[in-house]
């Protein structure tokens, strides 16, 4: 600052404890760095693993070849199998790929989630993208409506998910700002309509409607195609960005919204900001895979326990753990029972949902109650 | 998103000790049918400190609040450098005017220099960015906060957590500090060190308004006290005039003496309590000195 400096009046003496030499820096600071390193180098493993698993056998080698010759180098073994090329091509790549991205696009919403409310347990479900985007699937599968052809469910479930989210968003405001406990539990409330909504279509609809729901409720990749990934992937990228960009606020953030406020941080509109490309993120994935739970509440915890909470290393760090965590679960949804696939939400929340107690339990004891 | 072209943050100047850094003018603020503060009249200027004192519930906190604009004012206003603080920005207030609240809280388990480097955040992508390491370092020494540097702040004491975020807003740099109690949970020297800090920011021309409970405090280092009582101001001005026996006793309805301090000449403000001094009429015999008075023998 440019104030005028006087001589400072003398002042108690402070101990040497106070004086102790200059901290190296938190130890967050650079095992952050390795942490993101680390993941994209497992993640890079686990697709080339996960590309060359499933009913006709392709090497790793192979896997690899064939990416290389696509991209015009001459490199590595070519698939040798019978059709499997093509397999690689068409049905492994594009599901490995989404399960990239919506992993991605999950854990690196709910990160982002938790930031915007400073509440370690929220999730984007809770404000009512994932039953709202259900209600929105579910009304074109028993209804039969399909202006435009498959895509009809992904886009009134995206669309479903956005609007769900802005109406919690919207009744949640008041005098010009947003209370978190308000925020929270308007998203409960909403989430009950949803949920009653969903259970009526259910009722109305005829077997083969309400198979598609529950297999869409359940989630899963199955249907992954390029275009599916032409749609998710910029989402998913475009949301990552804007949430790397408002890390720093973030961090800010979690020191209250009076506070947060007081250092110059517009709270209002990095709450909008935040909310906006959660939708978009959550909804964007949820439309293609249907509801995989606990990503997003799972994958920033175990960052935050591995590096620390600040945001420009959780943010991208959730989104290579949510794809890492998403390629495996679906590579071991489609492969640990032969010529069966598990339905990839039911074997996230399995195992989501002792996590989340885990959490629950450690969360109070550490605070001592929830006051 | 929606404001989509950002103007340029308009930095402070220089703080000119003596101006007018912060002025409440007529504000009445009420919760519902009840007034917390009616007419409140206020300047700070730069280079002074200035003490609120007042019994509990006088409006203190909410008068901070207004001129912080955390509070939506029922009438009156509130001036930041001459400008309504409406017309600054987030950011620019923030340049400006930085506030200790009264409970410190933090949503996820950040390491204290990490929480002092948030005081920072108002001067990204500003020249004064390069400052961010040099005000950080002397805030945490500042604040006394340098030996437990790297610790998680949720893992600290309550007064550890208080001097964290004391040395947050000191990072922040602005020329005028707004606090709220900030020596509640200190013990009596890190009470001194702080109120000596403030004083030195002050010294270079920084104003300095902080809610004080310790009428001692405030009379040994604030330039002007001001009385709330009720939501009114009731007095403010240099100690020596303000605190007063029969002003305090009236204001804190409770009988109380101000006795000018042997050696500084600053007034000590002390509650009566008369099983102290026996006095006349009172018949009962003068307590008994404390053991540790009397007993010679050695207590260990």
């Amino acid at each position: 600052m440019t104030a005028p400096r006087t001589p400072a009046p003398p002042r108690p003496a402070p101990d040497a404890g106070d004086h102790a030499p200059e901290p190296a820096g938190p130890g967050s600071r650079r095992r952050g760095p390795l942490l993101v390193a680390g993941l994209a180098g497992a993640l890079m493993i686990m697709v080339i693993v996960a590309a060359s698993r499933g009913q006709v056998s392709i090497s790793p080698a192979e896997v690899l070849g064939s990416a290389a010759h696509r991209l015009g180098l001459d490199l590595g073994p070519l698939p040798s199998g019978p059709q499997a090329e093509n397999a690689l091509w068409v049905v492994r790549f594009p599901r490995v790929t989404l399960a990239v991205v919506t992993g991605a696009a999950l854990a690196c919403a709910g990160a982002m989630m938790q930031g915007v409310f400073g509440n370690p347990l929220a999730e984007p479900g809770v404000i009512g993208v994932s039953w709202g985007a259900a209600v929105g699937a579910a009304t074109v599968i028993v209804f039969g409506l399909n202006a435009l052809g498959t895509w009809t469910i992904v886009l009134a479930a995206f669309v479903a998910g956005l609007l769900t989210t802005l109406l919690v968003y919207a009744m949640s405001r008041s005098g010009g700002r947003t209370e978190v406990v308000t925020l929270l539990l308007t998203g409960i409330a909403v989430n009950a309509v949803a949920t009653a909504a969903l259970g009526l279509l259910m009722y109305i609809s005829g077997d083969d409607a309400l198979r598609a729901i529950v297999s869409w409720q359940l989630g899963s990749l199955a249907s992954a195609t390029w275009p599916a990934v032409a749609v998710v992937a910029p989402c998913a990228a475009a949301g990552i960005a804007v949430a790397c960009a408002c890390a720093r606020r973030l961090d800010v953030l979690s020191l209250g919204e009076r506070a947060a406020r007081q250092v110059g941080v517009d709270v209002e509109r990095l709450r909008f900001t935040g909310i906006a490309v959660i939708a978009l993120m959550t909804s964007a994935a949820v439309a293609f895979s249907g509801i995989i739970a606990f990503v997003g509440l799972v994958v920033p915890h175990l960052i935050r326990l591995a590096a620390g909470p600040g945001h420009r290393t959780l943010l991208p760090a959730s989104a290579l753990g949510g794809a890492l965590l998403v390629v495996t679960a679906d590579l071991v949804a489609r492969t640990v029972v032969p010529y069966q696939e598990l339905p990839l939400g039911v074997l996230t929340s399995l195992a989501g949902g002792p996590f989340f107690f885990w959490l629950l339990r450690r969360t109070r004891a550490r605070s001592g109650g929830w006051g | 998103m929606i404001a989509l072209r950002r103007r340029r943050p308009r930095l402070p100047g220089p703080a000119v000790p003596g101006t007018v850094a912060l002025a409440a003018h007529d504000v009445t603020v009420q919760y519902g049918e009840k007034a917390v503060l009616s007419s409140v009249d206020l300047e700070v200027r730069h280079g002074e400190m200035l003490a609120l004192v007042g019994p509990n519930g006088a409006g203190k906190s909410t008068l901070l609040a207004a001129l912080a604009g955390d509070t939506a004012l029922t009438g009156g206003r509130v001036t930041l450098q001459g400008h309504p603080l409406g017309s600054w920005t987030t950011r620019e207030a923030a340049m400006r005017r930085a506030m200790l609240p009264q409970q410190h809280v933090l949503a996820f388990p950040f390491t204290v220099v990490d929480v002092v480097r948030m005081g920072r955040t108002p001067w990204t992508g500003t020249v004064h960015q390069e400052d961010d390491d040099p005000a950080v370092r002397q805030a945490m020494r500042d604040a006394t906060v340098t030996s437990f540097a790297d610790r998680p702040f949720t893992s600290l004491s309550g007064g550890e957590q208080a001097r964290t975020a004391l040395a947050r807003v000191l990072a922040q740099r602005a020329t005028t500090l707004l606090l709220d109690e900030p020596t509640a949970a200190l013990d009596i020297r890190h009470q001194e060190l702080v109120f000596s800090a403030l004083a030195a920011e002050a010294g270079r021309g920084t104003a300095v308004v902080a809610v004080v409970h310790d009428l001692g405090l405030a009379a040994a280092y604030a330039d002007r006290v001001g009385v709330l009582s009720q939501g009114r101001l009731v007095a403010c001005g240099p100690p020596r005039d303000v605190l007063t026996a029969p002003l305090l006793s009236d204001v804190y309805r409770y009988r109380v003496e101000v006795l000018p301090h042997p050696r500084t000449d600053h007034p000590l403000v002390l509650p009566e309590r008369p099983h102290g001094t026996p006095q006349a009429g009172d018949d009962r015999p003068p307590r008994k000195e404390h053991p540790w008075n009397t007993d010679p023998s050695p207590r260990t």
